[in-house]
């Protein structure tokens, strides 16, 4: 293994890990809001969240590109404002990540909180509990299947994105190149060796992550007996 | 204190139904709601919790307006001091059995507090167990435990004995007893079991389709208002002959026909095929017309 293969898998798992945090945070309220709010702007929320089941991934990476770049007024915005920018760098291919990678964490998030029966919260209201308690005393703790799935989801799906990463981050060496893209890469120098030790490492970690989450899962609904 | 005086209109399967319902419930008093299910009974504890909102109406609890829908005032449930057991318990299962009842207490009190309900309520063994390990009737004790913890104003009992058996009601409703008697909140149970309205409740209002139509206490409502009867048959006349200056009137209860002597002034009302009700009391058996 070279040096440089240990330093696109290294930053591929730091992209995937970063992501995966911040959607839990950002992943937790918004879940929350569109699993019980009666709003009708919810329809347009949740529509918002899908788009990037269907969108093919380099649409969205070109309209990032195209408004994160300096010369337009969200890139200049954010670089005045937060000395950031947001085009081939490390940061972009975060920011990214969280927008493509998001119904993976917020779908299965949205269900687990559906699936708690409205007696529970009705019964925190009655006891007085604040709905910040209610979420981390109540909600959270009876959710924890379907919280490992979206962040098991949205890992191994940012572990494995391409076109988004490709169009934002561009393909540099230990700042953007992920996995998937040094795969190409390498596939485009005709060195299949490299390619196949890059793809070999993604599928047998992806297979033991997802046999992890199944196996756990499996004890979770064990447990549930009632 | 609590006074209640709400309206609301309800969509059932057979078409809207005005719920209309005032009540003065007294400190430690135990009022019960009558009456078969889709009347309106578990709606009224609900909104009385604040999870739901009347359309028009006062609710005060204690001199504390909780609902005034002329004032615009709607307290959110976090702000009622209610106490409520849930038909299905909703005990949270992330929790023991004493977290359950101690999770909404402060900390500072908690642990006392908890101490004594687990030992007033008998379930002091089971204190951490968790709650897909208990039978109904323990996790219907947990409920009211947990209930009780805060020491609402008011609690609200919503048919919180009727997944239980008959052994296991009887020993339960004695237990709500004893436990209403020690913390004497005013209470409001929700019940379509008449030998349990008997048992526990001061006051009782019998509901149908949304409106009371009797109140009283149990004796009253259900002995007073039919003639305190001994027994009483529900029949159909079957055929109705003289003899001498009185009827002998063949009325069938169930498969039999059971025959009964009317006067001439009561057989007037009477004709083959009239729904009938024959009750005693002491010697005379009454025959009185149904509707």
């Amino acid at each position: 293994m070279t040096p440089e293969f240990t330093e696109t898998m290294v930053l591929t798992f730091k992209v995937a890990a970063i992501t995966t945090g911040v959607l839990l945070v950002l992943g937790i309220p918004l879940a929350y809001w569109l699993a019980y709010t009666k709003r009708r702007l919810r329809v347009v929320v949740e529509t918002l969240v899908s788009m990037p089941l269907v969108l093919p991934p380099t649409v969205l990476g070109f309209y990032l590109l195209v408004s994160f770049s300096p010369a337009n007024f969200l890139g200049q915005w954010i670089e005045e404002w937060f000395d950031l920018r947001l085009v081939f760098t490390f940061e972009g291919v975060i920011v990214g990540s969280i927008l493509f990678s998001m119904p993976f964490m917020v779908h299965p998030l949205q269900s687990g909180f559906s699936s708690i029966p409205v007696s529970l919260r009705e019964a925190a209201a009655t006891l007085g509990m604040s709905r910040l308690r209610t979420l981390f005393v109540v909600l959270l703790p009876n959710m924890k299947p379907a919280l490992l799935a979206g962040s098991v989801l949205s890992f191994a799906h940012t572990v494995g994105e391409f076109g988004v990463v490709l169009m934002v981050g561009g393909n540099m060496a230990g700042e953007t190149r992920m996995a998937s893209i040094a795969i190409y890469d390498r596939v485009e120098a005709l060195d299949y060796a490299t390619a196949h030790q890059y793809a070999f490492v993604l599928f047998a970690i992806t297979f033991s992550i997802l046999l992890l989450v199944y196996l756990v899962n499996r004890r979770f609904s064990r447990m549930e007996l009632t | 204190m609590i006074r209640l005086d709400v309206k609301k209109q309800l969509h059932t399967a057979d078409g809207h139904m005005d719920l209309v319902f005032q009540a003065h419930i007294g400190q430690a008093e135990f009022a019960t709601l009558f009456g078969p299910s889709g009347v309106g009974k578990t709606t009224l504890l609900r909104m009385i919790a604040g999870l739901l909102e009347p359309d028009e109406g006062l609710i005060q609890v204690e001199g504390i307006t909780w609902y005034d829908s002329k004032a615009k005032i709607n307290l959110s449930p976090r702000r009622r001091s209610v106490g409520m057991v849930f038909q299905d318990y909703a005990l949270f299962p992330n929790l023991t059995v004493a977290e359950n009842i101690g999770v909404a207490l402060p900390r500072s009190q908690r642990a006392a507090a908890v101490a004594e309900l687990l030992e007033v309520a008998g379930l002091r063994e089971l204190a951490n167990r968790k709650i897909d390990r208990l039978s109904g009737g323990q996790r219907q004790r947990v409920g009211l435990a947990r209930a009780l913890a805060r020491r609402p104003s008011i609690l609200l009992l919503d048919e919180p004995l009727s997944a239980l058996d008959l052994t296991m009601r009887l020993k339960l409703q004695e237990e709500l007893l004893a436990l209403h008697r020690r913390y004497q909140p005013a209470t409001v149970l929700v019940s379509h079991d008449l030998s349990e309205v008997f048992r526990l409740s001061h006051t009782v209002y019998v509901l149908d389709r949304g409106k009371v139509i009797r109140s009283g206490t149990p004796s009253q409502v259900f002995t007073a208002s039919q003639t305190s009867n001994k027994f009483r048959f529900t029949g159909e006349v079957v055929h109705i002959e003289p003899s001498g200056l009185i009827f002998v009137v063949h009325i069938l209860v169930g498969n039999d026909v059971v025959q009964v002597i009317a006067t001439e002034q009561e057989r007037t009302a009477l004709n083959v095929g009239t729904r009938v009700m024959i009750a005693s009391k002491a010697f005379n058996p009454l025959i009185m017309v149904m509707e």
